[in-house]
């Protein structure tokens, strides 16, 4: 038997053998095994930069970030613990932690990879916490940041963000699983100068998220703060309009006509924006969205009203440079053929605009569209007739996209010899078909920012810079460049001159928004009543003031209240005392305003 | 020899042995201090944290060790069957009083410490086999009585064992068939074992599939196997007859017979016993051990972490308390059962070299002290001794490597735990204290 000692020795020696070289296989001929090792323990951290601050005009914070914390669970770390404990720290019940911890372990969920437990927790709701998370292995926190709103006005204009959805992920590879990106007004606009650069930490991470720099940190890329963005908005206005707006239906679109700048940009009824902030969002939105009211839906650049007499200054205008009137051209106030209000028989241009005389403006139309430019037929004579006319009112920014900063703007409807081509057939219609367009009612469809645009384009005396809501990118910077780019609307300097004249005779004694006067300043305005049957008229009013040096200019909209000179035309004076006294005088008129409701009109 | 005479208390003692069980004591108490390590608990001796315990029970095993190297050798062997009966009882005991962890009554509770009986037990039946062996002679374990007695003597307190039920455990039992071996038992045991292996895995892995049959359908994979083993049976019995001689052949067909009936319908019972009669966890280990398919994601979280943190090591190692794998965790209460991928990792190649070096340095140098030994009792216990360390080397690394199940028993003198530290420790100084009588004993 001594033989058998030998036996058992090659045993022994062939298993370390084989053991041996299965651990030089494991440990120095096999790359895979190191490569899931380091994939494991050596994580790269995405660092997430702080994203832009928003600024208004002078420079007051509209947005910024604020850290928020998610409290996170590694289910292979988790002891036993002190669920009592737990749930009285967390303000969770029994029964929601039982089902977080069970979904925690659920496929696609694995034990070994971490789940949120609660998120987004304030500062001060995760502080109590903080202390106490030691107590339970395999909790820890996550720092995040989100979108905070100080000043609680310009919901829409500021617009907000939130995690990227599977379908923008496919549409911009760049953004990851959990990444935030700008879903709308500023915030989506200016996405990429706001974001940042995201950085990149190399670490060893264990479990508890405890975590050691890999190389000193020589390896890390450093995150690059988002551009900070000056917006063109003052928000005292932009509040202060929000407050005249309340308990109405309509919007108030300001801006500064030298450079285009948008002062204030008010829908209404609006909302706090950080209603749409951390855990709440989800419900808040959905509350939101479901509102009959529409609060979601910006007003002043999404509504498409009929223009109604405002768009009298437009018509005036392109008549005048197509030569189809001179200033001193007089039409009979006939209103068999159009109604009519007020006392007047046979006004001229200016007089026509200040009493808003939609005989006049028909004869106005009937003379740029059937301008004889083919006798033979008259068909043929108003589609080339309309075709003009088009061309010079889409100069003004009707009908197409104003190139702003805004996303989702609409165009609005110039109707072309086209369209109603296609509505009543090719030679079928000529201008007693159409007449309706020439007071800016039937087909018609503009925007509020347009009309306000309008109001620009007088006050510059025939050019306009297209609407924008930021005056700087970069604390130092500048617009982007087509902000600083002059649009010319073709239209003879001096033709204004009738027209702003009239604009100021409407804000005066006998004029239709002679309410809307102010003491110390010139407003020159035109309101308008838009027809809006079955339901009450909505009320318009476009201005600019100061006359002499005009630094704003208004399109106010109030819907379902009535006279265009009884509601928009005060609102928009308020916030011309407002944003140029930086004081209301007039507090009689304030008040009557602020107590009107036409919610439910 | 003038060792012996200077000092009669104890005699010449095998130096080499001490000095490795000294080094496996050191080196595995530094690798529990890397892998169970807390930045908040940095102190050796702190309590709360296993290498502080292990500090103690580390403490209490030299106390051990010394003890029993003034313990005269006779004791040993005079109070055999004493001490397999102690630990018998408390094999029974645990049975009744015992505190269940992971499923097994395998423990003691003594405040937050635990008594493993299973491991002391392996002394006593080292002891009593040795002691049988020597009564009826070395070497001549070969009537069918001897057989029986020696089974007995395993199989009582394995029996307890499987009752707990322990599987790890019992299965070190298997060392004892070495041994057996050793002192006579037929060859064929080991080459019926090694075939057993090889069918055991075989019907396994065709287990786990299905094959198309001709004319019977979708079966069982294992069905393929055993249509297999008959042809080929077949072909020998046809093709194969024309070399042997004629005398030969009569016993060439009972061979072949009775191997293909045996090796099928092992193959079958043990695909039936995977799939019907094992614990859902138990077959999703072996199945995780052959790179078969498992049905839960992480069923294999252990054994792949293992894997990993022995890669990571590399040829020279990440450097002690530099592991990553180890410093954060991944292989749950690595200082256990999982020991040997914490110095894999830390200490790579070089280290896991070394360690398995000396394990096999010290089953050898044990199987040499064992032929040295003049008295057929000490010799048995040498191999008892130098086969039960194999078998733990042998089931443990090779589950940490994946070339075994995952089966819980510890690393000698490596894992953390107070019981295996302090049975392995008197295991092996009771050789020590035998050996160390060599000349002045014969029994």
């Amino acid at each position: 038997m001594e033989g058998r000692r030998y036996t058992l020795i090659v045993i022994v020696m062939t298993i370390a053998v084989i053991y041996l070289l299965r651990i030089f296989g494991l440990q120095v001929v096999s790359q895979y095994w190191k490569d899931r090792g380091t994939a494991l323990t050596e994580k790269e951290v995405v660092v997430y930069p702080s994203r832009g601050v928003i600024y208004d005009r002078n420079l007051r914070v509209l947005v910024t970030s604020q850290t928020v914390y998610d409290l996170m669970v590694l289910p292979k770390d988790v002891l036993p613990f002190d669920t009592t404990t737990f749930c009285n720290i967390t303000s969770l019940t029994i029964e929601e932690l039982r089902s977080i911890l069970k979904k925690a372990v659920t496929y696609p969920n694995v034990r070994y990879k971490p789940s949120a437990v609660i998120k987004q927790m304030k500062p001060e709701e995760y502080a109590p916490i903080a202390g106490e998370l030691y107590r339970f292995k395999g909790f820890y926190a996550q720092a995040r940041t989100l979108r905070v709103y100080p000043e609680k006005a310009g919901a829409l204009l500021l617009g907000d963000v939130g995690e990227v959805t599977k379908s923008l992920m496919e549409k911009f590879p760049e953004y990851k699983k959990g990444d935030y990106i700008g879903l709308s007004g500023i915030e989506k606009s200016y996405e990429n100068e706001l974001r940042g650069q995201r950085g990149i930490k190399y670490v060893f991470r264990d479990n508890l998220g405890v975590e050691r720099q890999v190389a000193n940190g020589s390896l890390d890329v450093k995150a690059i703060e988002g551009t900070h963005v000056v917006s063109s908005i003052d928000i005292d206005l932009q509040k202060y309009g929000e407050k005249l707006m309340q308990n109405k239906r309509g919007c108030v679109v300001a801006i500064e006509p030298k450079t285009g700048e948008i002062l204030a940009l008010v829908s209404s009824p609006t909302f706090d924006p950080n209603l749409l902030l951390g855990r709440a969002r989800g419900t808040n939105f959905l509350a939101l969205s479901r509102d009959k009211q529409k609060p979601l839906f910006n007003r002043a650049t999404q509504a498409q009203y009929r223009p109604g007499s405002i768009f009298k200054i437009a018509q005036s205008l392109t008549a005048l440079q197509l030569g189809a009137i001179t200033k001193e051209t007089r039409i009979p106030c006939n209103r068999a053929l159009i109604g009519c209000h007020g006392s007047h028989s046979m006004d001229d241009l200016e007089m026509a605009i200040v009493h808003s005389c939609n005989p006049y403006f028909r004869g106005v139309m009937q003379r740029v569209v059937e301008g004889g430019r083919n006798p033979k037929n008259r068909f043929k004579d108003a589609q080339i007739g309309l075709g003009l006319w088009r061309t010079q009112i889409m100069k003004f920014g009707f009908g197409t996209n104003l190139s702003t900063d805004i996303p989702g703007v609409k165009k609005g409807l110039v109707p072309s010899p086209e369209y109603y081509d296609r509505a009543y057939g090719k030679e079928s219609w000529n201008f007693s078909t159409i007449y309706s367009i020439s007071i800016g009612e039937g087909e018609m469809l503009v925007t509020p920012i347009q009309m306000c645009n309008l109001a620009c384009v007088v006050a510059n005396r025939g050019y306009y810079y297209s609407p924008h809501t930021v005056k700087k990118v970069g604390l130092n910077g500048a617009p982007r460049p087509e902000f600083a780019q002059r649009n010319d609307v073709g239209i003879n300097p001096e033709y204004f001159d009738v027209v702003i004249s009239a604009m100021e005779k409407v804000v005066g004694p006998g004029g239709t928004a002679n309410g809307a006067k102010l003491q110390d300043i010139v407003i020159c305005g035109k309101t308008g009543t838009v027809q809006n049957e079955p339901r009450k008229d909505h009320s318009v009013f476009v201005c600019f003031a100061p006359k002499d040096d005009p630094k704003i200019a208004l399109a106010v909209y109030v819907e379902n209240c009535g006279f265009g000179g009884t509601w928009a035309a005060p609102i928009a004076s308020l916030m011309i005392e407002q944003y140029l006294n930086d004081a209301i005088k007039n507090v009689e008129r304030e008040k009557h305003i602020l107590e009107q409701n036409f919610l439910n009109q | 020899m003038s060792r012996s005479r200077n000092n009669s208390a104890v005699g010449p003692i095998d130096w080499p042995i001490i000095g490795v069980w000294i080094f496996f004591v050191i080196f595995g108490w530094m690798t529990i201090y890397s892998a169970a390590y807390d930045a908040a608990h940095p102190m050796p001796f702190d309590f709360a944290k296993e290498y502080g315990k292990q500090m103690m029970w580390i403490a209490i095993s030299i106390l051990l060790a010394i003890l029993t190297l003034y313990i005269e050798g006779d004791f040993f062997a005079k109070f055999a069957w004493v001490i397999y009966g102690f630990f018998l009882m408390l094999l029974v005991l645990v049975l009744i009083i015992g505190k269940e962890v992971n499923g097994a009554k395998a423990w003691f509770g003594v405040g937050s410490f635990g008594i493993q009986p299973s491991e002391f037990s392996k002394i006593g039946v080292g002891l009593v086999l040795a002691k049988y062996i020597a009564s009826i002679g070395g070497g001549q374990l070969k009537s069918m009585q001897s057989r029986m007695v020696t089974a007995a003597i395993i199989g009582m307190p394995a029996g307890l064992i499987l009752l707990q039920p322990d599987v790890g455990s019992l299965l070190t039992f298997v060392a004892f068939v070495f041994v057996m071996y050793r002192e006579g038992l037929s060859g064929n045991v080991l080459i019926v074992g090694f075939a057993a292996i090889l069918f055991g895995v075989l019907s396994i892995v065709t287990g786990a599939g299905t094959a198309d049959i001709p004319f019977w359908g979708e079966q069982s994979g294992v069905w393929m196997l055993i249509i297999v083993l008959v042809t080929l049976a077949l072909f020998v019995l046809v093709y194969a007859r024309n070399f042997i001689p004629p005398r030969n052949r009569r016993r060439m067909y009972l061979i072949v017979i009775i191997g293909t009936i045996a090796a099928s319908s092992f193959s079958y019972s043990v695909s039936y016993i995977v799939d019907n009669i094992l614990e859902k966890h138990h077959k999703e280990r072996i199945y995780v051990m052959l790179s078969l398919p498992v049905e839960r994601k992480d069923a294999d979280y252990n054994a792949e972490m293992a894997k990993i943190t022995v890669g990571m090591g590399g040829v020279m190692g990440k450097g002690w308390l530099d592991g990553p794998m180890t410093q954060n965790n991944y292989v749950p209460e690595q200082w256990t059962d999982f020991i040997f991928s914490a110095v894999a990792e830390e200490w790579g190649f070089l280290g896991s070299f070394i360690l398995i070096g000396a394990y096999v340095f010290l089953i050898i140098r044990l199987m040499f002290i064992a032929d040295r030994q003049r008295s057929v009792f000490s010799r048995v216990y040498g191999y008892c001794v130098a086969c039960i360390f194999f078998m733990h080397f042998l089931i443990n690394i090779g589950m940490v490597i994946g070339l075994a199940p995952i089966i819980g028993i510890p690393l000698p003198f490596f894992s953390y735990g107070g019981s295996s530290l302090m049975a392995f420790t008197l295991l092996l100084f009771i050789m020590v204290r035998l050996d160390s009588e060599r000349w002045s004993v014969l029994k």
